[in-house]
Formats: C-alpha cells, structure tokens, sequence
C-alpha cells in the first residue's frame, strides 16, 4: 500500500527517484553502541546526550567529546555500552507508573493550611 | 490487543502531542517513513561536507579556513545524531551506509550542484543552509523523539552556518567590482537549486498524507518554500544583489512574495542521479569509507587485544 505521496526535502521515496536495488550490508563489523552522558558543569548531573559507535571506552570518549563537546557543552563523559543498559518495558507503563497517580497526599500542595502561616 | 485498537492508541498520543519512542508500539509505515526520513536526512548532512570540503584548504584567510572546517566538522556530527536517530528505529548504520553507497538511499539533490567559487561557500552558507534551518526548525517539533532531539541540537549548531554564510557574502558585496560579480553569480546560481530542496508542489500529492496526520512533517513544502522566498527576497536587499527572477515581487494583496516557475525538468534529473555531481559526489564518498577501511579495521584488532590484555591481568 502507498501511503506516502507527498515528497519533501529528504524524503524523496526511492522508485520514484530510480533508486537502485537495495543490497544487505555486512553484518558483525559494526562497532558497537555507546550510550553518551555529559555534565555540563561541576555541580550538575551527568545527562543523556545521544549515542555512537565505538570500537572500545577510549575511543567512545574521544569520539564523545568530539562530537558532543564542541561548544563547551561539558567537562566530564560517561560512556555505556547501550546493550547493558536495561529498559522498563512500556506495555509495564500502567502498573509502574499509575499507582502514583491516587497518592496526592504525597505532594505539599495537598495541604490546606491557613495564609498567615509563614515559612512552610 | 488487536491492531486497530494499537493504531487509535497511537493516534491519539500523536493528536495530543506526546512523542513516541522507540519501544513504542508504532505502524510499520510510520516506522518506515521515519527510517528513509531521518537516513536521508542523514545523509545528506555526510554528502553536504564535500562541496564545502573542497574549499577548506583554497578559503581566502586562516579564519576563513578555520570556519570553513568548523562547519564542515559540523555537518559531520549532525551526520551522526541522524543516523544514531534511525539506529533507535533499528535500521543498522552499515545498513544505511551501504544504502548510501549502492545508490539506493537518496540524499539531498542540493549536495550534487558544483562549488566554482569562493562566494559559493557564502551561497551554501545563506541561501542552502537557510532553505535547510527552514525545514529542521519545523522538524524539532516532529512527532518521533529522537528525531526531535537530534533537530534540537542540530538547529542550535546551524544558525552560526547561515550567519557565517550570509557574513561572506556581505564582505564580497562590498568589494571590487570584480568580487561583486562573483557574489551576484553564486546567488544566480544557487537560488533555483535552493528553492527545489522544499519538494515538488503541494499540488503533485493526490492521496491522503500520513506525513502530517502522523507530525513527522508539520508544513507542507508550499508553505515552506513561500516563507523562504519571503525572507531571502528581504534579505537579499541588504546584499545589495538580486535574485534571478523577473517575476519576484510583493504582492500587497497575499502579504507575500509572487514568484516565478520553478524548472521542475532539472529538479527530478537532479533527483534521478542526473544532476552535475551526482557521481562524483557518490564517488568519493566511497573512496573515502574504502580508504578508511584499514583504520576501522586496526581500531577493532585493537580493542580486541586490549581486551584479552586485561582478561589475562
């Protein structure tokens, strides 16, 4: 089925641009996966920034900074190696995260307390 | 649970502008369209640095050359986050790579156009990079998060590439006679190819558009192309240069610029592997990933022994 009809910048389809037939890649010499985190400044958190391919830690750092550094975005890397990190699943979603949603009392604004109250 | 009830699911979560993730159940024509989408984008970001490429070592000053690779290292890094990007929907990077190289995957047509000049670099820079910053400001917004998040950082990083652009041309408008014509000749010649990197007109779909009912896209390229012209027909006066087209003008009535016909002939040549440089471009793209093979190669040998080195300690 041919959903797609409307051509855009970087979204010409291939039989309409008489693109050649694809071919498999070679698998097993891809790097593998890093996940990237930055802190952005002494005192803040380090933060997820995106992913590369590396073919060790070292390298994955080097490349890191390259790619995720060029503009004083960070002074510290950590680098994963994406398959160890481990996902809650999003089909868990309701069991996980819903209970939360009945325990309001768990929040301060639940409290009704009087205006002239002060510090609290 | 049945297809139908995941699909109005989606649906919804697109309608009410929450994004989607990658573990998130999605259609597999969404899945599709953001994988060409986003490798395409991707490419093009890689095939985009050898027109500029070719003028780093020829700019005209040191700054100019320190710029010049500035941007080009640029354009390699937003390479990367689009192709880690379309890896989240599981398309593998040698996968696209090989794609790329076969000629199967499609790039943008703009990147098979020839740098003659110095004043081209300015051209790319204002009226190439512009035309692009118009379709990734619209695409932060897109309904694919990481493809969302890898608009974010690339739209930040571009906006120095149009102001350096734009900057080189002013400095040439200022010039001799002679390097006033050669700013006025880069603008005659990258305005039409420009103008085409928005898609062919809005009237050549006949069917429904997934595209923006699933906020991959969120404008269509008429509208695009028009807020472009509006704003490089502006612009362009500060130049001092015009723009190669006799029907360009305002019209009080649209609030908007009238334009001329765009050469939509040369535009699917271009596309089809026609175009000045479609060749060479592909060419030494190969060149370059058959030449760094040995590179991979070693890194990998390298890693391997370093870790046994530290299974045997």
């Amino acid at each position: 089925m041919q959903l797609i009809r409307k051509f855009y910048y970087g979204d010409i389809p291939e039989d309409a641009a008489g693109a050649a037939k694809a071919v498999p890649a070679q698998p097993a010499s891809d790097w593998p996966l890093w996940e990237v985190f930055i802190r952005s400044k002494q005192g803040l958190e380090h933060k997820h920034v995106g992913s590369l391919h590396a073919a060790d830690a070292d390298m994955a750092i080097e490349n890191a900074r390259d790619v995720y550094t060029r503009r004083s975005e960070g002074i510290s890397i950590w680098v994963v190696e994406s398959k160890h990190i481990k996902t809650s699943s999003p089909d868990a979603a309701a069991e996980l995260y819903e209970p939360a949603q009945d325990k309001i009392y768990r929040h301060p604004t639940f409290y009704d307390l009087p205006d002239e109250i002060k510090h609290m | 649970m049945e297809n139908h009830n995941l699909e109005t699911r989606f649906q919804n979560k697109i309608d009410q502008e929450i994004k989607i993730e990658p573990r998130d159940w999605m259609p597999d024509a969404y899945r599709k369209t953001n994988i060409r989408q986003i490798s395409q984008h991707a490419h093009s970001e890689i095939v985009g640095m050898l027109p500029e490429g070719n003028w780093i070592s020829r700019a005209p000053s040191l700054k100019r050359k320190a710029i010049l690779l500035a941007k080009v290292q640029d354009e390699a890094g937003h390479g990367l986050y689009l192709y880690a990007a379309a890896e989240t929907l599981g398309q593998s990077r040698e996968q696209m790579i090989e794609d790329l190289h076969s000629g199967r995957a499609k790039y943008s047509s703009i990147f098979n156009y020839p740098t003659l000049t110095w004043a081209d670099m300015g051209a790319i820079g204002w009226l190439v990079d512009g035309a692009a910053i118009m379709n990734q400001v619209m695409l932060t917004r897109t309904s694919y998060g990481p493809y969302a998040r890898a608009m974010v950082r690339i739209c930040k990083e571009e906006s120095f590439h149009q102001r350096q652009g734009f900057e080189v041309l002013l400095v040439l408008s200022k010039g001799s006679e002679a390097q006033k014509a050669m700013c006025q000749d880069a603008i005659n010649r990258w305005w039409w190819p420009a103008l085409m990197m928005f898609g062919p007109r809005d009237s050549e779909s006949t069917n429904s558009d997934m595209s923006m009912k699933w906020k991959i896209k969120r404008k269509s390229n008429d509208e695009l192309r028009q807020q472009f012209v509006d704003m490089i027909a502006e612009q362009v006066k500060l130049l001092n240069m015009t723009l190669p087209d006799a029907q360009l003008r305002y019209n009080e009535n649209t609030k908007h610029y009238d334009f001329g016909e765009i050469n939509w002939d040369e535009f699917w040549q271009v596309v089809k592997g026609n175009g000045p440089c479609n060749k060479e471009r592909l060419a030494a793209r190969k060149k370059a990933w058959e030449e760094g093979r040995w590179v991979r190669e070693a890194a990998t040998a390298y890693a391997a022994k370093q870790k046994q080195k530290q299974k045997a300690a």
